[in-house]
């Protein structure tokens, strides 16, 4: 037994060498369990990037290696410590929970690698735990709900109803949402997370509170689950639905297979949307579409973006990895081809960057897919930044 | 009070209840009869949710789909136990945890392989998609009752089944003392295969009413094992009528504190608190329940006569 | 094999491996391993504390997770208060006020907890003990002061003299020494008068009792040394991963120490430690090779249940049928 096992141990020593012509980049993210759908949305999205810039960056050539974190901390971090401290990566990215980019966020910087996270953005990362070597290619938790405040209020909306699962990105979307809306919130609930998924006693609720409008957030497989219970209990016409990040391109096709068509026409906020006008956006689209049949998400977005901003960095360079300056002032300055269009990056490393409203309609192919309605916010910043030390 | 509101969510936690009911009444037959600690139940939920939503697509209705299904998860189930389960039936409690473990991974994971992560929505014919008007303001979507009804047919039957057929008889005998009905010429090991089946194919219909609701997902069967050995315990293992009542009790303090805590909360504190203690409280609830039943009756509510 | 025993030459040879093995993976480049190694250790001495209750007194405790969980955040919230303010009698670095919280903490939940559930036996113990696990579990999810659901990043390990916890190799060893003490300390106890009773209420109860002794005391007792070890783990944790969110503390968790204590073999002192030696290495090696690496794994579990009874350690000492239902 023992020596089976150490037999296997010395297997998994076996590290590719480092050689000077190559760029070593981790990606961590999910792969197995539930999450594993965002995750293979992101792998597709980084496979789909490394491809378009013909696995080069700098001259150097591209070594791309991804690690599970099978949608626990511990394991996240675990995976980390391994590309840092074995693979030896310049770069870490991915990152699709706050629970684990907070756990893996000392393994990495600790070991002076860039950091880079391709979706999630909890509040202390942007405020007291910000560092020079993280960046963010996606959005602080905060903004997008606020964002979707400021719509409610275009539209005059005067009351509102509140459901959304009890945990910190949760909490996040409330406080954003309630920091923005100006009209009376009527009713909050705060549903258990992950498991609960029957959601007909909140939906009871809600409509006997006489609201003029719903406001949900509930990513992945409960986003689809709220939506099937809000069709089923008929409330499209007495409850407008309002949501973030619960509707993506994950969930339409399942919502449209089974034919649960009162999505269509909802509305929703977010940095990004495959119909927005510019030509790195068109290409990743179009691209994607052609290459996996169907469009991408906005994880998969953000992941095409961590890519291209650790391209920027090392050529830069020029594939002088050491000089870890020289690529930190190049990704600083966000000076690289983003899908959302032109951005800047703010003193603690997050986007300061347009939000819009994304409304979900029918592609010309009758699939369903969104489309911009309005700009919401320009260059809008995350308001944690002032809580950050860097400049 | 918003009496129309407390009849709504009192139904939602009566459908809850029956849900429940389905996964526990399997459990607490293969706990209660064969001694057998079966964590992997809660895939063999899963399994069905799935198999269902793929013979939807395949037939294109979903109530063909659930009469096709359910054979198949007897199946599935008489597999188990025969390549399994049987093997185990003579050891400790601590072997059924770590081999019904093992079977989770296997299952969770193929399933993975064979259906993806993402989960399958699954249509319902029209008629079953809207809501029914039952009085005044009381509307409810036509699903739902559906599940009422099947639930409550299904515990009719299964009380029926063990009080008043051969096969019950035998079971209820079975669990006291195997070797007598052994030594009585009565074939232990395919009643035992049965029994496992017929857990099997409870836990699968379950799945298959959830689906609709929710979805078919690689995660649900941990999601729901954990609340279905909660049920079974404050019922009394082996217990139907324990489970039946437990279930409902779980069923309705879960979805009425879900919708009330928060305001009955706010009589005695400040709204912040009571909108940062009321969710927190609702999801601890049904183990709060489950400690202070165990601790004034050990043995859960209804235990069985003799063992 | 001569007086140690098959048993003792085990434990001796592992110790020793475990001793070496992770310095000289250090030099040689290999920091990843030391690390894993550090990991399995701390899950070490958390699964030997659960087989004392569990192997040895046969309390088949399901919610094991919640005291590694108190350890850590016990480890944790002094040091959140030292950097942001708040609490300022509970604020602190210091890594030995850290671990007397640690254990206070643990010994009154495993007193409270273990009192009530000790009224209960076998299947309801497990779902009892369960049960408090979750309602910790859900109390710290719901503390958004210390992070909720996203957890709490250390900003500082521990203090403590002669050692500095920023050095992975001193963390190793010292987790390392505690683990060689808490097997002693479980060695030394099952085989007092103390473990013979506890021990023999596991086969009769009601014979020690008729001879008697209180057995709900004795059980209690050890319920309480088991949550205080655990505790300790907890603290080791915190510091070795600079993080700790509810998700240490799940019924999954509690779950995995269980199964690592059958896996091993239960009622032997070296046994935890094999579980936990092969749940973290077949893990990494088999994640390894694929990312579906739970199935094999699985069928792993499922072979050993089948074919190896008594878990690694059974298969080593070639017993039969460790696992045998005692009759009742």
């Amino acid at each position: 037994m023992k020596r089976l096992l150490s037999a296997a141990l010395a297997a998994t020593m076996l590290t590719t060498p480092s050689w000077a012509g190559e760029v070593k980049i981790g990606f961590v993210t999910t792969l197995t369990t539930g999450g594993a759908v965002i995750g293979n949305d992101q792998k597709k999205a980084v496979d789909l990037a490394l491809e378009h810039i013909g696995h080069k960056m700098g001259g150097l050539d591209v070594n791309l290696i991804y690690a599970d974190d099978g949608f626990k901390p511990d394991i996240g971090k675990q995976a980390t410590d391994k590309l840092v401290k074995q693979d030896n990566v310049t770069f870490v990215a991915g990152y699709i929970w706050s629970h684990v980019l907070l756990a893996s966020r000392k393994s990495a910087l600790d070991a002076g690698k860039f950091l880079i996270s391709a979706n999630a953005g909890p509040s202390p990362i942007a405020g007291k735990l910000c560092n020079k070597n993280f960046f963010s290619t996606s959005w602080q938790n905060d903004q997008t709900p606020m964002a979707m405040g400021e719509v409610l209020n275009q539209k005059g909306v005067k009351s509102l109803y509140i459901i959304a699962p009890n945990y910190a990105a949760g909490k996040n979307m409330v406080a954003g949402v309630e920091r923005t809306f100006k009209g009376k919130i009527l009713g909050k609930d705060m549903t258990k997370w992950p498991t609960q998924l029957d959601f007909s006693s909140e939906l009871a609720k809600a409509k006997a509170s006489g609201a003029e409008a719903l406001f949900i957030f509930f990513p992945g497989k409960a986003g689809g689950a709220f939506i099937k219970q809000y069709q089923q209990a008929g409330l499209k016409d007495v409850l407008p639905l309002y949501t973030v990040f619960t509707v993506d391109a994950l969930s339409l096709p399942k919502l449209q297979k089974a034919g649960f068509s009162d999505i269509l026409g909802s509305q929703f906020t977010q940095e990004w949307d495959p119909s927005l006008d510019n030509a790195q956006n068109k290409r990743f689209v179009h691209d994607f579409k052609a290459k996996y049949g169907s469009y991408p998400s906005f994880y998969a977005a953000q992941a095409y973006d961590s890519i291209f901003l650790i391209k920027s960095a090392v050529d830069a360079v020029h594939g002088d990895l050491t000089n870890m300056d020289g690529m930190r002032a190049a990704m600083k300055a966000a000076n690289f081809p983003s899908v959302r269009g032109k951005f800047t990056y703010g003193n603690n490393h997050f986007p300061i960057q347009n939000f819009y409203l994304r409304q979900v309609v029918k592609d010309g192919d009758g699939n369903w897919t969104t489309k911009v309605v309005k700009t919401v916010y320009t260059a809008n910043q995350d308001p944690y930044h002032a809580q950050c030390a860097l400049k | 009070m918003d009496y129309t509101l407390l009849f709504i969510q009192t139904l939602n936690g009566v459908q809850l209840g029956l849900l429940l009911f389905l996964v526990a009444s399997g459990l607490t037959l293969v706990f209660g009869i064969l001694d057998f600690v079966n964590l992997a139940h809660g895939s063999i939920y899963m399994i069905g949710a799935f198999v269902c939503a793929s013979l939807t697509y395949w037939s294109g209705n979903f109530l063909i789909a659930v009469v096709l299904s359910l054979p198949v998860m007897a199946v599935l189930g008489y597999l188990i136990e025969r390549v399994i389960a049987r093997r185990l039936y003579a050891r400790d409690h601590l072997d059924h945890v770590l081999g019904t473990f093992g079977l989770i991974l296997v299952m969770d994971t193929s399933a993975h392989l064979i259906w993806g992560p993402e989960g399958i929505a699954v249509p319902l014919p029209d008629w079953l998609n809207g809501q029914v008007t039952l009085f005044a303001d009381v509307v409810v979507p036509s699903f739902r009752l559906l599940i009422i009804a099947t639930g409550l047919t299904i515990a009719a039957g299964l009380f029926w089944l063990v009080n008043y057929t051969r096969l019950g008889m035998l079971i209820r005998a079975g669990a006291s003392n195997r070797t007598m009905v052994a030594a009585l010429g009565i074939d232990i090991k395919t009643l035992f295969s049965l029994v496992f089946a017929l857990g099997a194919v409870l836990a699968g219909l379950a799945g298959m009413l959830v689906a609709p609701i929710t979805e078919a997902s690689i995660s649900m069967g941990g999601e729901i094992i954990i609340t279905a050995f909660v049920v079974i315990i404050v019922g009394g293992i082996g217990s139907m009528k324990g489970a039946f009542i437990a279930a409902l009790m779980i069923g309705l303090i879960d979805t009425l504190g879900r919708s009330f805590l928060g305001d009955i909360f706010q009589l005695f504190m400040s709204q912040d608190a009571a909108e940062t203690s009321a969710p927190a409280i609702s999801a601890m609830l049904i183990y709060i329940i489950m400690a202070a039943v165990l601790a004034v009756r050990p043995q859960g509510l209804f235990p069985p006569k003799v063992r | 094999m001569g007086r140690l025993g098959k048993a003792g030459w085990v434990t001796l040879i592992v110790m020793l491996a475990l001793l070496i093995l992770p310095p000289v993976l250090l030099w040689s480049g290999n920091e990843f391993y030391l690390l894993l190694a550090t990991r399995l250790v701390i899950l070490a001495i958390a699964a030997v504390s659960l087989n004392l209750i569990l192997g040895y007194g046969g309390m088949v405790s399901f919610g094991h997770a919640a005291f590694i969980g108190i350890g850590a955040y016990a480890m944790g919230i002094p040091v959140y208060h030292e950097f942001y303010g708040g609490l300022p009698g509970v604020a602190s670095t210091n890594g030995f006020f850290q671990l007397a919280l640690a254990v206070g903490l643990s010994a009154l939940f495993a007193l409270i907890t273990g009192a009530i559930s000790l009224r209960t036996k076998g299947v309801y113990f497990l779902m009892i003990t369960m049960a408090f696990g979750q309602m910790v579990f859900f109390l710290f999810q719901s503390l958004s002061e210390y992070g909720g659901d996203d957890g709490l990043v250390i900003e500082q390990r521990s203090e403590l003299p002669l050692v500095s916890f920023d050095n992975p190799l001193s963390l190793y060893l010292t987790s390392y020494a505690v683990l060689v003490a808490v097997m002693l300390l479980v060695w030394l106890i099952v085989n007092s008068r103390f473990g013979m009773v506890l021990r023999g209420a596991k086969g009769n109860d009601q014979r020690l009792i008729t001879l008697g002794y209180n057995t709900y005391l004795y059980r209690l007792t050890a319920y309480v040394i088991a949550g205080v070890i655990a505790g300790v783990a907890g603290f080791l944790m915190a510091n070795f991963a600079s993080f700790i969110s509810p998700d240490m503390m799940g019924w999954s968790r509690s779950g995995e120490l269980m199964f690592m204590v059958i896996l091993g073999g239960a009622a032997s002192v070296i046994g935890p430690v094999l579980g936990a030696a092969a749940f973290v290495v077949i893990q990494e090696v088999l994640s390894s090779w694929t990312v579906y690496w739970h199935l094999p794994f699985g069928i792993m579990l499922i072979l050993i249940v089948l074919y190896g009874r008594g878990g690694v350690m059974g298969i080593i000492s070639g017993r039969g049928s460790a696992h045998r239902r005692p009759d009742e």
